[in-house]
């Protein structure tokens, strides 16, 4: 058992499979001579060189779509997008044809890709590379989705995407990348599409997925710790397949819930979540279910504005308190 | 913009009612300017604007109930600008886009009664949660015998829990709707909703009528001089041009005055303790159009019968029109109901929790009595002391009644 970061996790992970199996090679802009953007392939130009390290020109289409033909060719890409901003470019590539092969073509060919890809704002790098954008992926039949929010749940599930036979987009988040985590010495790939109670409790449930189930397991850990409140703390893990029996069984226990996403609240993950309680677990409920999200603007450049307009800790903990409150809880 | 809240009014206050709006959309507002009038739990108080502005929006109506911070107005600059970004309820500025269900305006029809009443009609049905009902239906609670506590007056499981814990634990309790089958509303029968005040006062009182063992003292009281003496006092007070004082003002005192001899009986149970109140607040109930407020006079002990007299009037006039101040309600040790007006001869009151005691008092009235073996006829008047027998023992409460009886006997010693 080591404590090890986000980053090392990925890493290692990545290095891992690669020895273990031939057909997985890397993909992707400054991946290979300059160690990737944010260091995750380290080494591994190095160690495996050109034909399994491939740096690509800014032409995200393009290697999006070359890994797209080169997993239906029976090779098994990792690409690296270098934020998921950028995946706007390749969407075409993702969305037509990636995730529309298998199906299409009845089940002749699979796409057996991964695209990593980190999400997320407060690094102040503006409106255009802070976004939170997964839900347009969740939203495809044909495509997996993925984020974890541990460096544990990180590798297990990158074993589980690149072993996996259908392209998995694979969302990592920038304020992720340095924590720190225990990761068994030996990892099992992770079952997708399965969510995990991260913290049991009975008072509410929370719900999060990559940072912000982080941060709701500290909110829970601090309500815990000042206030005697249990919260159960859902980790989703997986956006597509949703693990609706896992949210549904926490709720029928606690009777009430706040979602926590980083996304844009109308439209967003958190509905699909809430929708997915109301059905399958109306009658438990004491109170509406309430999320917690971003605020619906183009995030802001400056630092206090860019804070405020995120979801965080704090605005967590108010959320959770105003359901605790309708259920009368703290009184 | 401006968000004007529904501010907290009192240390209990969880809701309350947009009562009237006394501006209207268009209206320019001043910092201090009265907006609008607010009733809680206990009163109705007058929510005051704290900045200037032109009012854009209203978001709660009058006679919704609305969480404490709940937006219920928007002030701008009259552009309408404000009013267009109106405030989905966020209470904490800091949040970002927490998603609040926009506090629907509660419909006006109140959350329904605590005391078994009528099963609701259709169209009224209480407002609980899927799990309360679930778990009403499970523990067989009738939801409309059950107050919500939740937002809005919802009713939620814990109500439901502490509903069938209640019933479980007076299981010698007569069913309180044994009333062969209780009419619903219908042409022979009008809903009355009860207000706030009703509705406190009714959990109050059970509360106390429950959880207080009420023991009774009744003592017959000779106010031939005490009412020969108000007159002279009149008299007096009129020739100087004050106002005159009751014989309730004349009681006040003379009980304040006997607290201050016996202030075992100024006293409050808190659980595994007593509390002996240091300054004697009297409480004196005053019927209002609809219920009962309890003004307090506070530290009657230390005023003269002419400032009591000038303060009840007072205080009970503004409790007729609702607007008592919440502090003019609330730190009374002690409580005084009269309904000596109405030619009550004696009656017992229900303690007014957390005080310990509550006098009685009835009409005085012309008997005849034994004195040396001749009959007189005498002006008698009749108190009964209830008192909380956790707090207070016979004998303490007896003592404080013949202090009491003594004065009003000997009136001047009231003013002594």
């Amino acid at each position: 058992m080591a404590v090890i970061t986000y980053r090392q996790a990925l890493h290692d992970t990545l290095r891992e499979e690669m020895l273990r199996d031939e057909d997985v090679f890397l993909i992707g802009e400054e991946i290979g001579v300059f160690e990737g953007s944010y260091k995750i392939t380290a080494g591994l130009l190095k160690e495996f060189g050109e034909k399994r390290v491939r740096d690509t020109p800014i032409a995200e289409e393009g290697f999006v779509g070359a890994a797209v033909g080169a997993a239906m060719l029976g090779l098994r890409p990792v690409v690296e997008l270098m934020t998921i901003n950028f995946s706007l470019i390749a969407l075409d590539q993702i969305v037509n044809h990636a995730a529309k092969i298998y199906g299409m073509f009845g089940g002749q060919t699979s796409v057996p890709m991964v695209l990593r890809t980190p999400g997320g704002g407060g690094q102040q790098l503006g409106a255009t590379h802070s976004q939170n954008i997964e839900l347009y992926y969740a939203f495809v039949p044909g495509l997996k989705v993925v984020a974890p929010s541990t460096p544990a749940d990180a590798k297990a599930l990158l074993l589980a995407s690149i072993r996996d036979d259908d392209p998995v987009l694979f969302l990592e988040n920038l304020s992720l990348y340095n924590t720190k985590g225990e990761v068994p010495d030996v990892v099992e790939p992770a079952e997708i599409g399965k969510a995990k109670v991260t913290r049991e409790g009975t008072d509410i449930t929370v719900i999060g997925y990559s940072r912000m189930a982080m941060v709701a397991q500290q909110v829970a850990e601090e309500l815990h710790a000042e206030e005697g409140i249990n919260a159960e703390v859902v980790d989703l893990r997986s956006l597509r397949p949703l693990d609706r029996q896992t949210i549904v069984d926490s709720v029928r226990k606690t009777g009430c819930a706040v979602v926590a996403e980083d996304d844009w609240l109308t439209y967003g993950i958190g509905a699909e979540i809430a929708a997915s309680i109301s059905d399958g677990a109306f009658d438990y409920l004491d109170a509406p279910v309430r999320r917690v999200a971003a605020a619906e603007v183009p995030l802001p450049y400056a630092k206090p504005l860019e804070r405020a307009a995120l979801p965080s800790a704090e605005s967590l903990t108010t959320a959770i308190h105003q359901t605790l409150d309708a259920v009368g809880r703290r009184r | 913009m401006t968000e004007i809240q529904m501010p907290r009014l009192s240390d209990t206050m969880e809701e309350g009612v947009v009562s009237t709006w006394r501006k209207k959309v268009g209206d320019q507002v001043s910092r201090g300017d009265v907006v609008a009038e607010i009733e809680t739990d206990k009163a109705l108080m007058e929510l005051e604007a704290y900045d200037d502005g032109v009012l854009e929006k209203i978001l709660v109506e009058e006679g919704a109930t609305v969480p404490i911070g709940t937006p219920i107005a928007v002030l701008g600059d009259g552009s309408g600008a404000a009013a267009e970004s109106a405030p989905t309820p966020a209470p904490a500025a800091q949040t970002p886009a927490p998603a609040e269900a926009p506090a629907p305006a509660e419909p006006a029809e109140p959350a329904p009664a605590p005391a078994p009443a009528a099963p609701a009609e259709r169209g009224s049905k209480p407002k609980a949660s899927p799990l309360a009902k679930a778990v009403a239906k499970e523990k067989g609670v009738d939801l409309s015998t059950v107050q919500g506590t939740g937002p809005g007056g919802r009713i939620i499981r814990a109500d439901i829990e502490a509903a069938a814990a209640a019933a479980a634990s007076a299981p010698a309790a007569p069913e309180p709707a044994a009333t062969p089958a209780a009419p619903v509303a219908s042409e022979d029968v009008e809903e009355v909703p009860l207000n706030k005040i009703q509705k406190v006062s009714a959990k109050r009182l059970t509360e106390s009528k429950q959880q207080a063992p009420h023991f009774y003292l009744t003592s017959a009281i000779d106010v031939t001089d005490l009412l020969a003496f108000r007159g002279t006092l009149n008299e007096r007070l009129q020739a100087a041009g004050g106002p005159k004082v009751s014989v309730n003002d004349l009681i006040v005192k003379a009980v304040a005055t006997a607290l201050r001899a016996n202030p075992s009986v100024n006293v409050s149970f808190a659980g595994d303790k007593l509390l002996r109140h240091k300054r004697i607040n009297l409480g004196i109930a005053v019927a209002i159009e609809d219920g009962l407020v309890v003004p307090v006079v506070k530290d009657a002990d230390r005023k003269s019968v002419s400032e009591i007299a000038a303060e009840s009037r007072e205080l009970a006039g503004r409790a007729r029109e609702g607007k008592l101040k919440l502090d003019e309600m609330s730190g009374g040790t002690f409580s005084i109901s009269n309904l000596g007006m109405f030619g009550i001869e004696q009656f017992s009151a229900v303690i007014n929790p957390p005080e310990a005691a509550i006098l009685a008092v009835g009409a005085a009235r012309d008997e005849v009595q034994v004195r040396d073996g001749e009959f007189v006829a005498r002006k008698v008047l009749r108190v009964t002391l209830s008192a909380d027998h956790r707090a207070v023992d016979g004998a303490v409460g007896a003592a404080f009644l013949q202090q009491l009886t003594s004065l009003l006997e000997d009136p001047l010693r009231i003013i002594a």
